[in-house]
């Protein structure tokens, strides 16, 4: 069974700043690097929101996904979701920017804290939330009938803001894809490859300048290497925002993540850094786990 | 025996192939046949007619004289079909829009899909009937016979058709589409027009282009709605010619160059909506390389 408080003692303090206000402040260091972990970020170039999870539960019509799922995800760094198939994982990243109520007969009830607002208040537009957290979904999604410039527009044009050539040039260096696309920018975006077609979606969801990026198995459709390209990105990324990552692959998560949450039928079942999840984690059900006894 | 010796393909295996392909071949060719022998027909008989008075000058009407050409007929189609397809798709688009986006799988949506399907199977005189007995017989508009009267029955016999094709290529569009546009942000309406619609629009096309076809072709809806007259009309609440009412009146006729006409119109009928197909596709073309 999860501990509760060893999940509260890990959160990290928030920013007392607004976080839009700080978006462009000087680098700062990271608040607290969690200890024992290699992987914080190199720089962070804007102070992200974390992510606070309390007591979730979700519903497919009857069946009951997400169980009093309470979990933090610390700014700039990233929080690896692993589990067996159907164990909740992507159903908990869902319902962060809440696309979880965009299924027929889906629910959820909870708090979840993006920094200290909760994204379920009555008040907060869902809009908001969206733009405030990025997606990054398991196959590359890019927008079939608009070209690659287009589709890095398309976060800031379909919720009614100008687009200029620099907004799309940054997103792209962002996704590590500008390199590579800078003298066709006009051609569809669906002409590129598998890879180059995430990075695009990457690149898409950065626009909006989100403090959150939220990835659904991102790299499960991938070939090995543009698997590793999206994976020296997560850790670029972290620079920038807040990073939950769902993952099938436990090296994946092992290479990219500061700190891993292990799932089990709706529950988490332990969370904590990630080298101590792999090495000597707590519970018995997640060693069985992470040395492939199962799932 | 070494492991890597495959067998031969067997005889029979070999005689089974032939046959299937055979079979398939043979009846696509049964297929093309009466498609080949009309557009033979149409050009055979039709080519006699055609010259620049067939397409510049009215039906005279006479029996005996100059029959003259079939300008009001092709300027009543051409303004009868526009005003309905005008009218139909948007609407018909704007249902399947609903059906899909918004209605999903409620009763109500379950209900519009049925009587768009009844809609799709009732004959197109009935429509014609329909509008004959509401707007032509009690004089609405100030008018009896006239051509927006055609066109609403023209509108009605397209909507369904419209609808169907529209519902059908609009749930082809997938879902990580909509998802990746709704975590990005963007409100409803905006995912459907500015995703959904222009992912769907080569296939709408498509069902716009076969309904403005079989409305085009249509004689019976036009029959007690637009009436046939030689004259042509602009106006709309004037009785209008048409393509398939004039090929209707021509053909049974006793003399061979009321016939010829006829023929010639048909194959007017049939140039236009190809001409028409063959635009949409290039426009289509055009707009997906920008």
């Amino acid at each position: 069974m999860s501990d509760p408080t060893r999940v509260a003692v890990r959160r990290e303090t928030p920013s007392t700043e607004d976080p839009m206000s700080s978006q462009h402040e000087p680098i700062v260091t990271p608040s607290r690097p969690v200890p024992g972990t290699p992987k914080g970020p190199a720089r962070v170039e804007h102070q992200a929101c974390s992510v606070t999870v309390e007591r979730l539960n979700a519903w497919y019509g009857d069946q009951h996904s997400i169980r009093d799922l309470t979990l933090s995800f610390a700014p700039n760094q990233a929080t690896a979701l692993i589990g067996p198939s159907g164990s909740g994982k992507s159903t908990v990243v869902r319902c962060i920017n809440r696309m979880h109520e965009e299924i027929p007969g889906a629910r959820a009830s909870g708090r979840i804290l993006l920094d200290d607002t909760n994204v379920y208040a009555p008040d907060v537009d869902v809009v908001a939330v969206r733009r405030a957290i990025g997606m990054v979904f398991q196959k590359p999604n890019p927008f079939p009938t608009m070209s690659i410039f287009d589709n890095v527009a398309a976060g800031l044009r379909l919720t009614a803001r100008k687009v200029g050539h620099d907004q799309v040039e940054s997103a792209l260096r962002g996704a590590g894809l500008w390199e590579e696309v800078k003298d066709r920018l006009s051609k569809p975006g669906i002409g590129l490859s598998g890879g180059q077609q995430q990075r695009l979606c990457i690149a898409r969801a950065l626009a909006v300048e989100p403090d959150v990026l939220l990835m659904d198995e991102p790299a499960s459709a991938l070939d090995p290497i543009s698997t590793l390209k999206i994976e020296e990105l997560v850790q670029e990324l972290k620079g920038r925002v807040t990073i939950a990552i769902v993952t099938h692959n436990m090296q994946q998560a092992a290479r990219v993540a500061d700190q891993t949450a292990f799932m089990l039928d709706g529950e988490l079942v332990e969370v904590g850094a990630t080298e101590k999840i792999f090495t000597n984690p707590d519970d018995s059900r997640t060693e069985e786990y992470v040395t492939g006894k199962f799932g | 025996m070494s492991a890597l010796a495959f067998e031969p393909v067997s005889a029979r295996r070999r005689r089974v192939d032939k046959l299937a392909r055979g079979t398939v071949a043979l009846l696509t060719g049964i297929a093309l046949v009466p498609l080949a022998l009309i557009l033979y027909y149409l050009i055979k008989q039709g080519m006699g007619a055609i010259s620049l008075d067939f397409f510049t000058t009215d039906p005279t009407g006479s029996f005996l004289g100059d029959p003259g050409g079939i300008k009001s007929a092709i300027v009543g189609t051409v303004l009868m079909v526009g005003l309905a397809t005008a009218v139909a798709v948007p609407v018909g688009v704007g249902v399947a829009i609903w059906l899909v986006e918004y209605g999903r799988a409620s009763k109500l949506a379950h209900a519009v899909r049925y009587f768009i399907d009844v809609m799709t199977g009732v004959p197109s005189i009935v429509f014609g009937l329909f509008v004959y007995i509401t707007l032509v017989i009690g004089g609405f508009g100030g008018s009896s016979f006239a051509g927006w009267k055609g066109s609403v029955a023209l509108g009605l016999l397209m909507l369904p058709i419209v609808t169907r094709s529209a519902e059908v290529v609009l749930l082809l569009v997938p879902d990580s589409l909509r998802e990746a546009a709704y975590a990005l942000g963007a409100p409803r309406w905006k995912v459907v027009f500015r995703i959904v619609l222009p992912t769907a629009l080569p296939g709408i096309v498509t069902g716009v282009l076969l309904a403005i076809a079989r409305a085009a072709g249509e004689t019976a809806p036009l029959l007690f709605t637009a009436a046939a007259v030689n004259a042509t009309a602009f106006d709309y609440n004037d009785s209008m010619n048409s393509l398939p009412m004039l090929i209707f009146k021509n053909v049974g006729q006793a003399q061979d160059r009321l016939v010829t006409i006829a023929w010639g119109a048909a194959m007017t009928l049939v140039a236009m909506i190809l001409i028409l197909t063959l635009l949409a596709r290039l426009i289509q073309r055009r707009s997906r390389l920008s």
